[in-house]
C-alpha cells in the first residue's frame, strides 16, 4: 500500500515503537501472538500514523495531532472507582490484570492476558484494513483486558461495568464479549483518568450478539484533559439481535472512537446514540461504519454534539447497504450546538446503497443557544451558568431519556452530563 | 420602591436611542399603568428594568429600593424581586415545566440566603397556585410553554409570578391575545398579589385590562419619555380621545 521510502518518524511514532521495543520479552503472548505483534509494529513503523491524506482520517490527522506519547509504565493503572449505576458488577482492569471477583450468575470471564499467553487471542487480534491504526497500535501493545461471555437466555438484572482506570503512562486493553442467544444485558465500558497527567490509551471491544440477544452497551469516556484515547468497538449482530450502543465522550485531549458494525442476521437492529461534550483545546472524532449485509435489518443513529471553547469535533458516519440487503431501514442524524466562535465541528454522513428497495436518510444541523430562551430563564432568577447548562442539557437529554426502561441508568448518565456541563458552561 | 431618573437607553446592536430622559417613580403598594402608542418604548422599558442585555443605558439611573440595579444581571434582579411577565412567553423544549419552576424558585432562594424548598413543599405550593389560576396538572407536565395556547401561556406567567413572590411585577402587554374570560382569570391572579409591600407596573395599549386591574397611577410614554402622569381617569381620557392631543401638547 505504501511504496514510498521509509518516512522520518515523528516523536509520537518513535515513542510507540520504543514502547514496544522496551517491552519485548515482557508483553504477553505465545509465538503466534508475538509474531503478529512484530508484524503490526513493523507496519506502524513503515506506514507511520495516518494523515489527512487517508480518507478515513481526513479530519483527524493523527500524525500531526499526536505530539507525544508518554512512556509505558505497567504500574500506572489506578484504583477502581464507584460504579456509574449503584449495584452494578464492576470488572476492573488493573495493570492488565482483570479483577474477577464480582461476576453475576450466567457470566463467565477471564483475563485477556491469559488468552494472549495461550495464543487463543490471535484469531481476534486483527486489523480492519490498511488504515486501522487503532487496531494496529492496540494489537502491538495490548497487555490485558477481559474475555466475557453471557450465557444463552441469561438476563442480567444489574449492569456489568468494565472499568479501565488510568493515572498516567499507557494502557492497551481488549475486550472480546459474546452474548449468547436470547441473552439480555447492559454493559458500561468506562474509561477514565484519575489525574491531570498525560495518558495514552488504546482499547478495542469486539462484541458479538447471537440471535435474539438484546444488549445496551454504553461507552463512557471520561479521560483527563491531557489524555489521548483511541477506542474502537466492533460488533456483529445475529438474527433478530438488538444493540443499543451509546457513546458518551466527556473528556480527553485527543480522542478517536471508532464504531464498526455488521448487521449480519435478518431482523438485526442497531440503535446508535452519541453525545460528544467537547471543551478546551480537545479534538474528538467519532467514526462509524455499519454494513447492512442481509435483508430486513434496521438502524438508527443520532449524534448530538456540544462544543465549547476551541474544541474540535468530527463525526463520520457511513452506512453500507449490500446488494441483497433489501428492506433496510436506516436513519442517521448529527446535530451540533456550537457554543463559541472558535468551536468547530465537521460532520460527514455517507450512504452507500447497492440494494434498490430500502429506506435510508441522513441529516446534519448546527445551532447556537437561543438568546431569547436564555434571557427568559435569567429573568426568572436562574443564574446564567445554570441556565445555559439547562438549555444545553435539554439538547442532549432527549436521547438519554430513550433509555427510559432503566431509570437508574438514565439518572446516572444525566448526572454525568449535567456535572460536565456545569463545569464547562 | 422604583425610581427611574433621567434614563437614556439604546439598542446595543445598532445604537438606536429608544428611551430618552425617562423619569418615573413607583411606590410600594402602588399599581402603575404605563400606556402609550406603538413604538413609544413601553416594551423596551420592561426589558431594561429586567436586565436584557440587548439594550444599554447611556445616562441616568434606575434605583430599586434605593439602590442602583444597572450593574446587576437579569438573574440577580429577578432574585432581588423584579419579575417580568412576558408579552410573548418563551417556549423551551426539553425543559420540563416543573423542573423549571423548582430551579427558578430555589435559585432565587439560594441567592437570598434562604433554604431550598423541599420537594413536598414545592409540590404543595405549585398545586395551590395552579388551582387558583385554573391551570390543569397536564399543562405542568409538558415542556415549558411548549404547545400552550396564548391564554395558557399568560396564565403560566402569572403562575410563575405567584410562586416567585416578587416585589416589583412588570406586566408587559399581558392582555394581548387574551379573550375576556382568560383576561379575568389573569387579572384576578394579579389582583390577588396586590399588597402594601408590592408594586405592579402594568404596560398596556388599551384601557380594557385596567377595568380589571385598576391602577393607582397612569403614565403616558411617548418617544421614550413620560409626557403625562395622572390617576386612573387619565386612562379613560385616553380611551376616549386617543394620544394625539397629548402628543401635540408635549411637542
Amino acid at each position: 500500500m505504501n511504496m514510498q521510502q521509509a518516512i522520518k518518524m515523528t516523536a509520537a511514532e518513535t515513542a510507540l515503537v520504543d514502547a514496544y521495543t522496551a517491552q519485548i520479552g515482557d508483553l504477553p503472548g505465545d509465538g503466534a501472538v508475538l509474531s503478529l505483534r512484530d508484524t503490526l509494529v513493523h507496519e506502524l513503523r513503515t506506514a507511520g500514523l495516518p494523515t489527512r491524506r487517508i480518507e478515513s482520517w481526513h479530519y483527524t490527522d493523527l500524525r500531526t495531532l499526536l505530539r507525544a506519547v508518554p512512556a509505558a509504565d505497567p504500574s500506572a493503572f489506578a484504583d477502581r472507582v464507584e460504579a456509574v449505576v449503584p449495584g452494578s458488577s464492576v470488572l476492573a482492569v488493573r495493570s492488565g490484570q482483570a479483577d474477577l471477583k464480582s461476576l453475576p450468575k450466567g457470566v463467565t470471564a477471564r483475563s485477556y492476558t491469559e488468552s494472549l499467553l495461550d495464543g487463543s487471542a490471535v484469531v481476534g487480534l486483527t486489523v480492519l484494513g490498511a488504515d486501522d491504526a487503532i487496531g494496529r497500535i492496540n494489537g502491538g501493545l495490548v497487555r490485558g483486558g477481559l474475555e466475557i461471555a453471557v450465557a444463552e437466555n441469561v438476563e442480567l438484572e444489574a449492569p456489568l461495568e468494565i472499568q479501565v482506570v488510568q493515572s498516567h503512562g499507557q494502557a492497551h486493553t481488549r475486550f472480546p464479549v459474546f452474548f449468547g442467544a436470547g441473552a439480555k444485558a447492559t454493559v458500561i465500558e468506562r474509561h477514565l483518568s484519575t489525574n491531570a497527567e498525560a495518558s495514552f490509551v488504546s482499547t478495542v471491544s469486539d462484541v458479538t450478539l447471537a440471535e435474539r440477544a438484546d444488549v445496551i452497551w454504553i461507552i463512557l469516556q471520561q479521560q483527563g484533559l491531557a489524555d489521548t484515547h483511541l477506542g474502537q468497538i466492533r460488533f456483529d449482530l445475529g438474527k433478530d439481535a438488538k444493540l443499543h450502543l451509546f457513546v458518551i465522550n466527556a473528556g480527553g485531549k485527543l480522542v478517536r472512537q471508532e464504531i464498526h458494525g455488521k448487521a449480519s442476521g435478518e431482523g438485526a437492529d442497531l440503535t446508535l446514540r452519541g453525545i460528544n461534550l467537547l471543551g478546551g483545546e480537545s479534538h474528538t472524532d467519532v467514526t462509524f461504519t455499519l454494513s447492512h449485509d442481509v435483508p430486513h435489518t434496521t438502524s438508527s443513529e443520532i449524534i448530538r454534539n456540544v462544543v465549547f471553547d476551541r474544541a474540535k469535533g468530527v463525526f463520520q458516519g457511513k452506512i453500507l447497504v449490500a446488494k441483497d440487503a433489501q428492506k433496510t431501514d436506516a436513519k442517521m442524524s448529527c446535530n451540533t450546538l456550537l457554543l463559541s466562535d472558535d468551536a468547530d465541528f465537521s460532520a460527514k454522513p455517507e450512504l452507500e446503497i447497492f440494494a434498490d428497495d430500502v429506506q435510508c436518510g441522513h441529516g446534519a444541523t448546527v445551532i447556537d443557544i437561543d438568546h431569547t430562551q436564555l434571557f427568559y430563564m435569567l429573568a426568572r432568577g436562574i443564574p446564567e451558568n445554570k441556565a445555559r447548562a439547562m438549555l444545553v442539557n435539554a439538547f442532549v437529554a432527549e436521547i438519554v431519556e430513550e433509555l427510559e426502561d432503566d431509570e437508574e441508568l438514565v439518572e446516572a448518565l444525566e448526572g454525568i452530563i449535567s456535572a460536565w456541563l456545569e463545569k464547562h458552561a | 420602591m422604583l425610581e427611574i431618573k433621567n434614563l437614556h437607553a439604546r439598542i446595543a446592536e445598532d445604537g438606536t436611542e429608544i428611551i430618552r430622559g425617562l423619569n418615573l417613580t413607583v411606590k410600594a403598594g402602588e399599581v402603575a399603568a404605563i400606556m402609550g402608542p406603538n413604538g413609544s418604548g413601553k416594551s423596551t422599558l420592561s426589558y431594561i428594568l429586567s436586565g436584557r442585555e440587548d439594550y444599554e443605558v447611556t445616562e441616568g439611573d434606575i434605583l430599586y429600593n434605593g439602590e442602583s440595579i444597572l450593574e446587576l444581571d437579569a438573574s440577580e434582579r429577578a432574585a432581588k424581586g423584579i419579575f417580568l411577565a412576558f408579552q410573548y412567553p418563551v417556549e423551551i423544549p426539553g425543559v420540563a415545566t416543573m423542573q423549571f419552576l423548582k430551579v427558578a424558585m430555589n435559585e432565587q432562594r439560594k441567592y437570598r440566603g434562604e433554604d431550598e424548598l423541599t420537594t413536598p413543599e414545592f409540590m404543595r405550593r405549585v398545586k395551590e397556585a395552579a388551582a387558583e389560576l385554573k391551570i390543569a396538572p397536564e399543562m405542568l407536565r409538558r415542556p415549558l410553554n411548549v404547545g400552550f395556547s396564548g391564554g395558557e401561556k399568560k396564565r403560566a406567567e402569572i403562575l410563575q409570578m405567584a410562586l416567585l413572590e416578587p416585589k416589583l411585577c412588570v406586566l408587559d402587554e399581558t392582555d394581548s391575545g387574551l379573550d375576556i374570560d382568560a383576561l379575568k382569570v389573569v387579572a384576578d391572579g394579579v389582583n390577588a398579589l396586590r399588597s402594601p409591600d408590592r408594586a405592579v407596573i402594568v404596560i398596556t395599549h388599551y384601557q380594557r385590562l385596567l377595568d380589571y386591574i385598576v391602577p393607582d397611577t397612569v403614565h403616558v410614554l411617548y418617544k421614550g419619555q413620560v409626557i403625562k402622569s395622572g390617576d386612573k381617569t387619565l386612562a379613560h381620557e385616553l380611551e376616549a380621545k386617543g394620544y394625539a392631543d397629548l402628543i401635540e401638547a408635549a411637542a
